[in-house]
């Protein structure tokens, strides 16, 4: 199975509904093409590091993906290139580090912050937490 | 007379010279994945004006050098880092 990640903003003058739903609609579109949506990081309002299309800020989504065919990203791509409500996306390929990176995160293993945390849990919390971990990269 | 060990070390040194050993430091800390999304880590790569900096700079091998120069283009095309800025940091 490919890993995918595709981030994408949203244009940010659109209601909180409406956000919501174009990230939903993007979603929607991964699953009728048939993907399986290992995650979705809903980042929110971010400041832009230079206006995009005369706007200062915009929802930051990021979504991870998995497939076994990929043909149809191509489709996939020309359809948020279409959506007038993205302002930018990007497509990037996961190899195996990438996915365990985004699967340490999201579990707490990475920072100092997380070190700690890891250092003062019980072993049995951690292989716990890390488990489901696992379980979801076979899907 | 000569000099007692006090009134050596306040004449010269002895270190001078030495310089640190310029690691690469993904591959002393087994970093393989540089996530593009994580603008603080990118910091570390970018000079005030929002370039990247030289290898020679930073250290890295060329591999991650790569990786590195890779993830900040991809934050630039995000707006999670500028093109051209300037008191960076």
């Amino acid at each position: 199975m490919r890993h995918y990640e595709v981030t994408f903003i949203v244009d940010p003058v659109l209601s909180g509904d409406e956000v919501k739903a174009t990230a939903e609609h993007i979603q929607k579109d991964l699953k009728h093409f048939g993907a399986s949506i290992l995650h979705v990081d809903e980042v929110g309002l971010r400041q832009l590091a230079y206006p995009i299309n005369k706007r200062s800020t915009g929802f930051y989504y990021c979504v991870e993906f998995g497939t076994l065919e990929a043909d149809w990203l191509a489709k996939f791509e020309l359809n948020m290139k279409r959506n007038e409500r993205l302002l930018r996306f990007l497509t990037v390929k996961l190899d195996k580090y990438g996915v365990k990176y985004n699967d340490d995160k999201r579990n707490g293993r990475i920072g100092s912050r997380a070190k700690k945390a890891v250092a003062e849990a019980a072993p049995a919390a951690e292989t716990a937490v890390s488990a489901p971990g696992v379980v979801d990269l076979d899907a | 007379m000569p000099a007692s060990r006090e009134d050596v070390k306040f004449l010269s040194n002895p270190k001078i010279g030495l310089r640190n050993k310029k690691y690469c430091r993904f591959r002393k800390f087994g970093i393989k994945y540089i996530d593009y999304k994580d603008s603080d880590f990118l910091l570390q790569f970018i000079n005030e004006q929002g370039k990247l900096l030289p290898r020679r700079i930073t250290g890295n091998s060329l591999k991650y050098q790569r990786r590195v120069s890779t993830a900040v283009k991809r934050a630039r095309h995000l707006a999670i880092l500028p093109y051209v800025a300037d008191l960076m940091k």
